[in-house]
């Protein structure tokens, strides 16, 4: 099992670094322009490209400019062309705010959704398997932005249960913080939960016909017994990789519309923004720092897919 | 056995002798288990297949037995092609095709055909009947009208209703859907057709029926059959000819019939008598002889021959040097130190065979000193 | 039969399903005395697993409909409650599946998988409970058992799980066994094996198994007594020698004569019953084996009742139309060979 971790952490090394050189390429040295005048936006004085040109080494060797690029996203020392704002300030300021909305609703869609696929499959055919499939068919097929507007209007602005977007820092109050963040939890959760539920079912009633159920059954065991040490484990082995996969996603920016719909200013908010305005370096950051925490995500996935099943360890 | 020139050897020494349909030099096939922690080496290898050479007529069938790991898949498959083989060589119809790529192989996929183990899982539960066999014609050029009338011809050939086209597998037993793979493999009128264990998923009684179709479909088509099995009750019915595999390697080939009278080597003799015999009287006379243990790791086996481990008559020289395939008589093969049911006059006129492993000895069965 | 360990009258298990209401058991009677062999044969969905699963109330259909009774040292096994089954099951009768691949949990350790059935009936402590899981795989011959007792089954052959799951049965000292199908899925080497160790431990334990095959060879290698099914009714009964050496119906025959040997020369031909089993939902009227019976006459029309034929056998039992001399005549297909004519040359 060490080994097997040492190993998925060094594989995610190299992962990254070939990330990192590809979205260096695509960003610098694909598209078929300057990329100074790309970077220094519309209108930019002539000075104004020389400086870029200059700060970004773009007169180097390809290696070289590599180097100067990722050494400025890893220590964070790039300027937005329009605000002049730094770059890595502006995403260390954003990341309490993702972490906490990823955290939350994720915990939330995956301790929903184990309830909800658990007690579906249990119930398969019956009125509350079919009304729960209802449910997550909605929650699935219901635009975040839709939905995210709705309660924000509607339980927000209109009855006041609930703050109107926005973000409290939880060092600050954490009552507060948790206060802010349900209605973005709950939003960006019924997505997911939708989903992980019917996939849950799904997997659990597969499991249930295996043939060690069975055997778990002739051994006389209540059903209880068999539904957490039998099925529940060995379904619960492909939701756990699509889990990680999501859960990392929205910690690098992926939830941008419920973000933005709570004004959040989280990090998937700035990079929508900074989409918006064709401002690269933010965009570039903002790439590499997703693609960090959806790769990071992927070598714990592993690493619990390891340990959740020990066929796996072998290879 | 009918015989059909294509292109003779100038080796093969008998005026009018053919090439065999199939010729299998000295193969082997073996499996990296790659690990290591930055970049991946292969650590070890699974010998499946190690050093295998036979061929099969035209128009024989030659059934392949072992049991379960013994490389018997991995020999068809690669045989087929579907896999690469690490060494060695591999003809069809004296065409050499050890490395053939896509191109090579287009026109000589019409001639080899390949029948599934499962027949649950080897068709496509989607797919209607018709298109499963007809797909194989409609791949090699024959178009959406022709085919139909094709398709059912096959249904009927195989003994199923031609009414059946639209059904799907589900819909079928067994049996049935055996019959089916078998009416996919015979869609192109192929020459050779390879059957990883066609029947070991039926009942005894569909059994015999699918061998008793299989064997009729041969008289009528002049086909050539590679059968594998894992028992050898089975194969006893359809085979000219019969290898013993163990652990990657031939352990003995022999004239179908002669390898149940008088099985040479101590693991075909193992495998016989593991066999129930469907008698209460006779049982309760039988001696019960069960070899002990189970096939060892194909990763690493043993040193001498790979069945000493196992083996009742072993002794320090089978722990030592490989026996090589001794030609007894009547094309009679057997790689053991200390052979069964052979007399003195035919151990001293037996001869080492070409198609012994590269790896095997020299020595002769009663050349050596220690005695069984 | 008074001391009758296991006594099953008249069971039925029909399924609804969508081509109509499949009967899969169709009025199953047979009594299984203590440390008895009782071998079930049959062909494919003949219903032997199923009368075997209903049993230990493992047939868990929503569509599934049972009638008629099993009674285990005098408690009713059909209709049970989950409560009074799950007392049974594993303690008193324990099961022993086909497919040894899939019948662990792949994510368990084998000795926690034994360990969890003793605490459930017994309640030992752990150490004295994974005490017990070592010496059981040791009984059933794994090697270095105390080593591996915390392995997974993946780290396992086939035979070696099947052994394993032959422990797991064994584990809380059953007095029923119900084998279905234990070794159809291992090699012919391993097959003798598990059969020997089979054989060992019955005598050991004293266990009656109901042992569920369609190997006739694995069935004269062990049984005591065969029942053999057809289309989910018991065609025959008998001792061991009753049906291989007198066999009274035609179902029978051809399963008999259908058996190849490697002990004797080859038939030029295998012989194969003609046919195929009647579709389930859709079973012709009275004796279910009359489509593919050569002998068949007016009165198979209506169904043929479970019967003592044979003077002075009164367990031996059967149910075919046929009077015992007819069967007499009619069985031999050549001078002294049992089988079944085949159907276009039947005699009339
Ligand atoms: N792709 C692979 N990678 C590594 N090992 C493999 C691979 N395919 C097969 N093997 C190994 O090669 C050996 C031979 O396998 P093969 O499937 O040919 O056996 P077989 O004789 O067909 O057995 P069976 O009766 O179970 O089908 C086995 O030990 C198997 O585990
Ligand atoms: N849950 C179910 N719903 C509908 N039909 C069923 C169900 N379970 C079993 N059957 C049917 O009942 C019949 C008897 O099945 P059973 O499994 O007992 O056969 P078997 O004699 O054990 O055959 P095999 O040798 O293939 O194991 C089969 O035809 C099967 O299709
Ligand atoms: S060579 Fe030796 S070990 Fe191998 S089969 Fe013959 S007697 Fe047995
Ligand atoms: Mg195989
Ligand atoms: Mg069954």
């Amino acid at each position: 099992m060490g080994r097997f971790i040492v190993r998925r952490v060094i594989q995610m090394v190299l992962v990254m670094f070939a990330v990192s050189v590809l979205t260096f390429l695509i960003f610098n040295v694909i598209p078929n322009s300057d990329p100074a005048v790309r970077m220094s936006g519309r209108q930019a004085s002539e000075s104004t490209i020389e400086a870029i040109r200059e700060e970004w080494g773009f007169n180097d060797s390809l290696p070289q400019q590599y180097i100067t690029t990722m050494e400025k996203v890893i220590t964070g020392d790039l300027k937005s062309q329009f605000t002049q704002l730094s770059v890595g300030k502006e995403i260390v300021k954003g990341l309490p705010r993702t972490f906490s909305l990823a955290i939350g609703a994720a915990l939330l869609w995956m301790f929903v959704a184990i309830c909800f696929g658990l007690y579906s499959a249990v119930k398969a055919g019956k009125f509350a398997d079919r009304f729960l499939t209802i449910i997550a068919l909605i929650g699935i097929s219901m635009p975040v932005f839709w939905i995210g507007a709705l309660a924000n209007y509607y339980l927000g602005f209109k009855l006041g249960w609930f703050p109107n977007g926005g973000y409290v820092e939880f060092t600050e109050d954490p009552i507060d913080w948790f206060y802010h963040l349900i209605l973005p939890w709950t939003v960006l959760a019924i997505l997911f939960i939708g989903f992980y539920s019917r996939v849950l079912r799904s997997n659990v009633l597969d499991t249930i016909n295996e043939d060690y159920v069975r055997t778990a059954r002739a051994k006389g065991l209540g059903e209880r017994q068999i539904m957490i040490r039998h099925v529940l484990r060995n379904s619960m082995i492909p939701i756990v990789t699509l889990w990680g996969l999501d859960f990392g996603a929205v910690l690098g920016g992926g939830a941008i519309l419920t973000e933005t719909v709570f004004d959040l200013q989280g990090v998937g908010q700035y990079t929508a923004e900074a989409i918006g305005q064709l401002d690269v370096p933010p965009v570039l950051a903002v790439t590499m720092f997703s693609a960090f925490f959806i790769v990071l995500l992927n070598a714990v996935v592993d690493i619990l897919y390891a340990y959740l099943d020990p066929r796996i360890r072998l290879q | 056995m009918s015989v059909e020139a294509t292109e003779p050897r100038a080796d093969d020494g008998a005026p009018g002798d053919a090439a065999p349909l199939v010729e299998v030099e000295h193969l082997k096939v073996f499996f990296g288990i790659k690990q290591g922690i930055l970049v991946e080496r292969e650590v070890a290898r699974v010998h499946a297949v190690n050093d295998v050479t036979f061929s099969v007529d035209e128009g024989e069938t030659l059934g392949l037995v072992g049991e379960s790991g013994c490389g018997k898949t991995t020999l068809s498959r690669a045989i087929m092609r579907l896999i690469d083989s690490t060494e060695g060589s591999l003809r069809f119809r004296g065409e050499d095709v050890t490395k053939a790529g896509r191109r090579q192989m287009q026109p000589l996929r019409r001639e080899m055909q390949m029948v599934f183990q499962d027949p649950f899982a080897s068709l496509n539960p989607r797919k209607r009947v018709g298109q499963i066999i007809g797909m194989p014609l409609r791949l090699h050029g024959s178009d959406r009208q022709g085919v139909e009338p094709q398709v059912r011809e096959l249904l009927d050939k195989v003994g199923l209703h031609p009414e059946h086209v639209n059904r799907y597998p589900h819909e079928f037993s067994g049996g049935q859907r055996q019959r089916i793979g078998v009416a996919r493999a015979l869609a192109l009128e192929p020459r050779l057709i390879v059957l990883d264990e066609p029947v070991s998923a039926l009942d005894v009684s569909v059994q015999a029926q699918i061998i008793n179709l299989l064997d009729d479909l041969q008289d009528q088509f002049k086909l050539t059959y590679l059968f594998v099995a894992h028992d050898l009750s089975v194969v006893r019915h359809v085979s000219d000819r019969i290898a013993v595999m163990y652990l990657g390697k031939l352990m003995e080939v022999s004239p179908a019939e002669e390898l149940y009278t008088k099985p040479i080597h101590p693991y075909t003799s193992a495998l016989l008598a593991a066999i129930p015999i469907p008698d209460p009287r006779e049982n309760r006379r039988r001696e019960r002889l069960v070899v002990s243990g189970e096939p060892p790791n194909p990763i690493n086996p043993p040193s001498g021959c790979v069945f000493h481990p196992r083996c009742p008559r072993a002794t320090q020289v089978c722990r030592e040097e490989e026996p090589p395939l001794v030609r007894y008589p009547n094309g009679h093969l057997a790689a053991c130190h200390h052979p069964l049911n052979v007399s003195d006059a035919e151990i001293r006129d037996a001869a080492r065979d070409p198609s012994s492993p590269v790896s095997a000895g020299d020595s002769l069965p009663g050349t050596t000193a220690d005695a069984a | 039969m008074a001391d009758a360990l296991l006594s099953v009258e008249d069971l039925r298990v029909s399924f609804a399903t969508e081509e109509g209401v499949v009967e899969a058991v169709d009025g199953v009677s047979f009594d299984l005395a203590a440390g008895e062999v009782l071998a079930v044969v049959g062909e494919s969905g003949s219903g032997k697993s199923v009368t075997a699963m209903t049993l230990m109330g493992l047939t868990r259909s929503p569509n599934a409909r049972f009638e008629g009774t099993a009674q285990y040292k005098g408690t009713e096994l059909i209709g049970a409650s989950e409560d009074e089954l799950r007392r049974v099951r594993g303690a008193e009768i324990a099961m022993i599946f086909q497919d040894p691949m899939t019948s662990l949990n792949p994510v368990q350790r084998i000795g926690k998988q034994i360990v969890e059935q003793i605490q459930e009936h017994e309640g030992l402590p752990d150490q004295q409970a994974r005490e017990r899981t070592v010496e059981l795989l040791e009984r059933v011959g794994i090697p270095r058992a105390r080593e591996r007792v915390d392995n997974y089954p993946h780290e396992f052959s086939g035979g070696m799980r099947q052994r394993v799951m032959i422990a797991l049965a064994l584990s809380c000292n059953p007095s029923v066994l119900i084998a279905d199908e234990p070794t159809t899925a291992l090699d012919v080497t391993i097959q003798a094996q598990i059969l020997q160790r089979m054989r060992d431990l019955r005598e050991e334990t004293g266990a009656a198994v109901i042992l569920v095959t369609h190997d006739l060879g694995v069935v004269a290698d062990i049984a005591d007594r065969i029942a053999v099914m057809y289309a989910g009714r018991i065609v025959e009964e008998g001792t061991l020698d009753q049906i291989f050496y007198d066999p009274q119906h035609p179902y029978t025959w051809g399963l008999l004569g259908s058996i190849t040997r490697v002990d004797k020369p080859r038939p030029a031909r295998l012989p194969a019953i003609a046919g195929l089993p009647p579709s389930l939902a859709n079973r012709p009227q009275g004796c279910h084996f009359r489509p593919r019976c050569p002998h068949e006459f007016s009165e198979c029309s209506k169904v043929p009742p479970l019967e003592a034929h044979v003077q002075g056998n009164p367990e031996h039992r059967d149910r075919c139309w046929l009077s015992v001399d007819e069967k007499l005549a009619k069985r031999e297909v050549l001078p002294g060979e049992i089988g079944l004519a085949s159907k276009e040359h039947a005699p009339a």
